[in-house]
């Protein structure tokens, strides 16, 4: 069972989040383990794992980004995590200026950095972030409801488009760790915040 | 059905509380003479073994054998705790992955210490219930990681108490104000007690309790306030009697007390004076709020750090927050609520009685577990992510932090030499890339794997988080499946033989006749099982094919024969084969169950919407 037939929903991505929770709740409030307390260990079993299932599912299908990642690995028949961590993509556009923050990067890294270099670090931050929403805005808005209106026949070149989104976005974020991580404004006390 | 109690197993005080049956309000239990809160403390004496006030007594007359703040030490490995040990007057030893509290002649682990409040609780109960209790909900701090739940599930066992679920402390707060007490909405709760510290970001609606994020620390509650104290106490008595008592366990234990009384006195009063006769001198001195306030606002503020990840993580700004809740004695402190105040721009609420609104929630969440509540239910998370072991030592994340539970995830394994028949996995619970700086949770041996070609073998492994945030893993070969076995080592905690072991040589146990105890159990878990399978085969007999319902019968009719004998083991196994009968049909039940809320939901909304279509 998928995510989407957990929630007895077609393979679409423009879903109503309200509804969504709605749905949740509801069908939390039969298979949730609390409710099989007392039943002998077959039917608290089969809650658990339905319990699981649904809660996994809640999770991927009630964030736009999640669920595109999602949907591309069902599309293409990767039933498990396996590779799931999206490939990281510089977007051909940026590929030049990639040096220059690498070495800037480089440079923060020996602890070389003026107010000038921290302030032009910060800046390329930013615009990266900014990159980043977009990609994302891009990813939940107009790919996604491309998706779901496009028909069989483009479904591959939508589907290229949405992993090459993807693997634009994972990369971006992961410059703008790293960029954040050496201008030492990770958050408080978690220096090397772990990527989802 | 016997009673499900709810327990809050505090570092400083211990509770137990019960929802009426009739009137469907929720009592915290008291003692014979009035009392609700039980000391968390154990002493052991010549005279037998003292629990609570009793056992705060000898806190100074016997400093090495009087056990307290046991919770700081539950799961937990000597490394863990070794910087705090010249805290505690009673001496705490290394050993095989947790630490154990050398009594003088008589080594104990925490879970026996924590068994013996635990029976205490019961004894309580079952005074105040007038029958057995032998299950119970207890509650943790949401920050605990896996082993330092399962050490509080071995706790319950060595009391011979079943503890039927475990639940976040502050989640269970925010059930005992959502009894009527709550507008729906986003609440936070923030709950420091006497050794920990926890920040849980829910979202009320519908009456589902939907925990969004949770962060904390293990170590950081009252504890360390009166450290703080204590430690300026003693640097004032060198500076104005030339005496250092730091090594002096009696006078440790003497200004501890007085800094803990001083430390409560300040939240009502401007200035208080502390007394304390020592044999050379006796020793006198005034403090402030303002003199509290400055040794203990580094503490305070190292909370706001884990507020804001929480929120944060639940994606949202502390405007967002509709209602901030206070939890535990510390929260009593007048700088810690006006931090928290500071933090959401809100007045926090704490009309219930913080010491005892976490042992009220317990007791809510066991009514709902009973079939006594059915309108609420909390769907929790689990606070740490949880990864396994990569090439280079790098965590690879299965289920992140912040996951409501249960939750699974599967990963495929598979083996890098020809003809391996083994496969390590090493699981690791934190928030880092590094497997050092994670925490170890087990290592897990695949056995039994037929020899084959590298690479060639397909293990699927299932991680699953249950409702308790405990971690149960399967696997299963793919090509055969076959389940394969898996040995666990856990890192920190107790193996089931010695649970069993302590289970058998308890202090609990002593009086008890283990045999016919343990036959009642079991004929009591082969009637539940016979009791749900008639059920079961009356609604969803028709699900499944004749020759299952034929085997189903069979296995029902050959327990129903046996389950009055003594035998205990086989109404054990009985059991069992009935259970393992009945997986398919209950699996196809639940599916069933789920599809006509999904159809009925349509219908609904087919019926509510005629204008569409």
């Amino acid at each position: 069972m998928n995510h989407f037939e957990v929630f007895g929903l077609p393979r679409k991505l423009g879903i109503d989040t309200a509804e969504l929770q709605r749905t949740f709740y509801e069908l939390s409030r039969i298979l949730h383990p609390d409710f099989h307390q007392g039943a002998p260990p077959a039917e608290q079993a089969s809650a658990l794992e339905a319990s699981a299932r649904l809660n996994a599912a809640y999770r991927t299908l009630r964030d736009p980004i999640a669920r595109v990642e999602y949907l591309v690995r069902l599309e293409e028949g990767r039933a498990t995590r396996e590779g799931a961590a999206a490939t990281r993509e510089a977007p051909p556009e940026l590929l030049a200026e990639m040096f220059e923050i690498q070495e800037a990067l480089a440079e923060a890294k020996a602890g070389g950095l003026d107010a000038d270099g921290r302030r032009r670090l910060a800046a390329e931050r930013d615009r990266l972030l900014a990159r980043h929403r977009e990609e994302e805005l891009r990813l939940a808005g107009p790919l996604s409801a491309a998706w779901d209106a496009g028909d069989a026949g483009e479904r591959p070149r939508l589907l290229d488009a949405c992993k090459r989104a993807l693997a634009t976005r994972a990369y971006l974020g992961t410059v703008v760790e790293d960029l954040t991580e050496a201008l030492g404004e990770s958050q408080e006390g978690h220096v090397t915040h772990r990527r989802h | 059905m016997s009673r499900i109690v709810g327990i809050d197993l505090g570092t400083t005080n211990s509770l137990v509380a019960v929802v009426d049956w009739k009137t469907g309000l929720p009592r915290v239990v008291p003692d014979r003479g009035g009392r609700v809160l039980l000391p968390s403390i154990v002493a052991f004496t010549p005279d037998g073994v003292l629990v609570g006030d009793a056992a705060r007594r000898q806190l100074v007359r016997r400093p090495e054998t009087t056990v307290y703040s046991v919770k700081r030490l539950m799961g937990r490995g000597y490394e863990d705790v070794r910087d705090e040990l010249c805290y505690f007057p009673y001496k705490v030893l290394p050993c095989e992955g947790i630490v154990k509290i050398d009594l003088g002649g008589r080594e104990v682990t925490p879970p026996e210490i924590s068994a013996i409040i635990l029976k205490s609780l019961r004894d309580r109960a079952e005074a105040y219930l007038g029958e057995p209790v032998e299950k119970a909900v207890v509650t943790v701090p949401a920050y605990f990681n896996d082993s330092q739940r399962q050490a509080t599930k071995d706790a319950g066992r060595i009391a011979g108490l079943d503890v039927v679920r475990i639940v976040n402390e502050p989640t269970a707060a925010s059930l005992a104000y959502g009894l009527g007490r709550l507008k729906e909405g986003v609440v936070a709760v923030y709950d420091l007690g006497g050794g920990t510290f926890d920040i849980s970001i829910l979202r009320v609606k519908d009456g589902v309790f939907e925990v969004l994020a949770t962060n904390g620390n293990t170590r950081l509650g009252g504890d360390d306030f009166d450290r703080a104290i204590v430690v300026w106490l003693l640097d004032d008595i060198r500076e104005r009697y030339g005496a250092y008592l730091g090594r002096d366990a009696e006078a440790m234990q003497e200004l501890r007390l007085a800094a803990e009384a001083a430390k409560i006195r300040l939240s009502t009063e401007e200035r208080t004076t502390l007394t304390i006769p020592f044999d050379a001198f006796t020793y006198h001195r005034e403090i402030t709020r303002a003199d509290l306030e400055g040794l203990v606002e580094r503490l305070v503020d190292s909370t706001l750090g884990p507020c804001r990840m929480a929120l944060a993580d639940a994606g949202l700004a502390p405007a967002d927050v509709d209602e901030v809740v206070l939890v535990g004695g510390s929260t009593r402190v007048p700088l810690v609520r006006r931090r928290v105040q500071e933090l959401f721009d809100r007045a926090p609420h704490s009309q219930l009685n913080p010491d005892e609104v976490v042992a009220v929630g317990a007791a809510v969440q066991a009514h709902i577990l009973e079939g006594g509540i059915t309108d609420m239910l909390l769907l929790d998370v689990t606070p740490l992510s949880l990864g396994i072991e990569t090439l280079g030592g790098i965590v690879s994340v299965l289920i992140p932090r912040n996951t409501t539970i249960p939750t699974s995830a599967r990963e495929m394994f598979t083996t890098s030499v020809d003809g391996q028949t083994l496969v390590d996995m090493h699981v690791v619970q934190g928030e880092r890339e590094l497997v050092r700086d994670c925490r170890s949770l087990a290592r897990f041996e695949l056995r039994g794997i037929d020899p084959m070609p590298a690479g060639l073998p397909k293990i699927e492994v299932v991680f699953l988080i249950d409702a308790n945030g405990i971690l149960q893993v399967t696997a299963r070969e793919l090509r055969t499946g076959r389940e394969a076995a898996i040995e666990v080592r856990p890192t920190y905690g107790l193996s089931d033989a010695d649970v069993d072991r302590m289970v058998e040589d308890s202090f609990v146990y002593a009086e008890a006749d283990v045999e016919a105890r343990l036959l009642i159990e079991t004929r009591n878990e082969a009637d539940t099982v016979v009791t749900h399978v008639e059920r079961a085969l009356r609604q969803g007999g028709g699900l499944v094919a004749a020759d299952e319902r034929e085997a189903i019968g069979v296995a029902l009719e050959v327990l129903r024969q046996i389950r009055g004998g003594t035998d205990r083991d086989l109404i054990h196994e009985r059991t069992a084969a009935l259970n393992r009968a009945t997986e398919h049909l209950a699996e196809v039940m639940m599916d069933a169950a789920l599809k006509g809320a999904l159809e009925s939901r349509r219908a609904t909304e087919i019926a509510a919407s005629p204008g569409e279509s």
